[in-house]
């Protein structure tokens, strides 16, 4: 029956050709590691990728109780983690997530960098990984207000004060992240806006970017 | 005499990864999917909190005609509990020796209604689509409600009435 359903849509809106050219593509000897086991290295990049795949889906489950209000914010996070089937699993994977997805990040940075693959012509596709990073990074660090517990709050304020530390820019740029006097609901709100919204967007589109760009000039090659 | 005969396997090598890759990936899916789903499904599942009955006032000060009281419920919300709980309006009237306690919920989608509201004389009246229900809140035909307004359970005690749980009357 999916068979025919398939044929259905295929034969109206020719979904074929789609899906074959983002699934049918060479995987070199070298990053297959059913040739050379050593080739796990090459997953990293993948992994990391399924990593935040996982952290948008349960950060999209969570966000079904958790309020971004300085009143509210414990509570609904308490509430969401103790009084909710699964709570505790669905936050205990976006709060493990967020770090599994940084190491794996880091592993994915130190194999392209150790087999050269930085290199001419892909020193653009570099340049977006370090954005990326620096995305991951922002999520990191937004995240880690939400519970607003201690931890959090204390968190944030050293992050706004080594943000005020930058030369030049620094003042405006921990005026622009704390946005009130005090790391305060103001703080809490845009913050919240900045991990859901913002963030997730641009992380996206440069995604979309690096995937693109690693489709156009292929794997790098062998050592 | 040896037949060597080439077997045809029932279930090609191929499909056979097909199948085998796609149930292993069905279940990591469904490993990851079925925590979130059931933690977003959980309000489908949770039982409604318990009602308890309320002082509305002395069980003496209704007549006949329909008065409106305000109470308050306390009840948790989630997270959220409203400081000296959520406001709640009934209806009181006496019929004969009975209590009769309305909900103002209007029985077509929710609004509040109100006696003689809108200069209805002798009826409740929902300002949204304009339902009308009798005295004793049955609704009035050719309006848009199709169910008499819900009860609240009544009791007198030491001479104070008490409303309780709110109690559908069957449409009609």
């Amino acid at each position: 029956m999916l068979k025919s359903m398939y044929e259905w849509l295929d034969k109206r809106i020719d979904i074929t050709p789609m899906w074959r050219d983002v699934a049918d593509h060479e995987v070199p000897e070298h990053v297959n590691p059913a040739h050379h086991f050593s080739a796990f290295i090459y997953c990293f990049g993948g992994l990391t990728f399924f990593i935040v795949v996982i952290q948008i889906l349960s950060g999209m489950f969570l966000t079904m109780y958790y309020v971004p209000d300085i009143e509210n914010a414990w509570k609904s996070v308490h509430y969401l983690q103790n009084e909710i089937a699964f709570g505790q699993i669905v936050r205990g994977m976006h709060h493990w997530g967020a770090s599994v997805s940084i190491v794996m990040l880091f592993l994915h940075t130190l194999r392209v960098f150790f087999t050269g693959s930085y290199k001419h012509p892909r020193e653009f596709n570099w340049v977006i990984g370090m954005l990326l990073f620096f995305v991951m990074l922002g999520l990191g660090f937004t995240g880690y207000l939400l519970p607003w517990d201690n931890k959090a709050y204390f968190a944030t304020k050293v992050g706004i004060e080594i943000a005020a530390s930058v030369p030049i820019i620094g003042d405006a740029a921990a005026s622009f992240l704390q946005g009130g006097e005090v790391v305060g609901a103001q703080t809490l709100a845009r913050f919240f806006a900045l991990h859901v919204f913002f963030l997730p967007g641009i992380l996206l589109a440069l995604l979309g970017a690096h995937f693109f760009l690693i489709r156009k000039q292929g794997i790098s090659g062998p050592l | 005499m040896s037949e060597k005969k080439e077997q045809k396997p029932s279930i090609s090598r191929r499909r056979f990864l097909t199948y085998s890759i796609a149930s292993t990936a069905g279940f990591l899916a469904s490993g990851v999917l079925y925590p979130m789903v059931r933690f977003a499904i959980d309000p489908l599942l949770q039982k409604g909190s318990d009602t308890k009955f309320v002082d509305v006032g002395p069980a003496d000060e209704f007549g006949p005609q329909p008065k409106s009281v305000e109470f308050h419920i306390q009840r948790k919300d989630g997270w959220y509990k409203k400081p000296g709980g959520e406001k709640a309006t009934a209806w009181v009237m006496k019929t004969g020796s009975d209590i009769l306690a309305l909900s103002p919920i209007c029985k077509h989608l929710g609004c509040t209604v109100k006696w003689e509201g809108g200069g209805h004389k002798d009826h409740y009246y929902c300002p949204c689509h304009g339902g009308l229900y009798t005295k004793d809140g049955t609704n009035v035909p050719g309006t848009p409600p199709n169910a008499p307004l819900d009860m609240y359970e009544t009791k007198v005690e030491n001479g104070r009435l008490m409303l309780g749980a709110v109690k559908p009357r069957g449409g009609a």
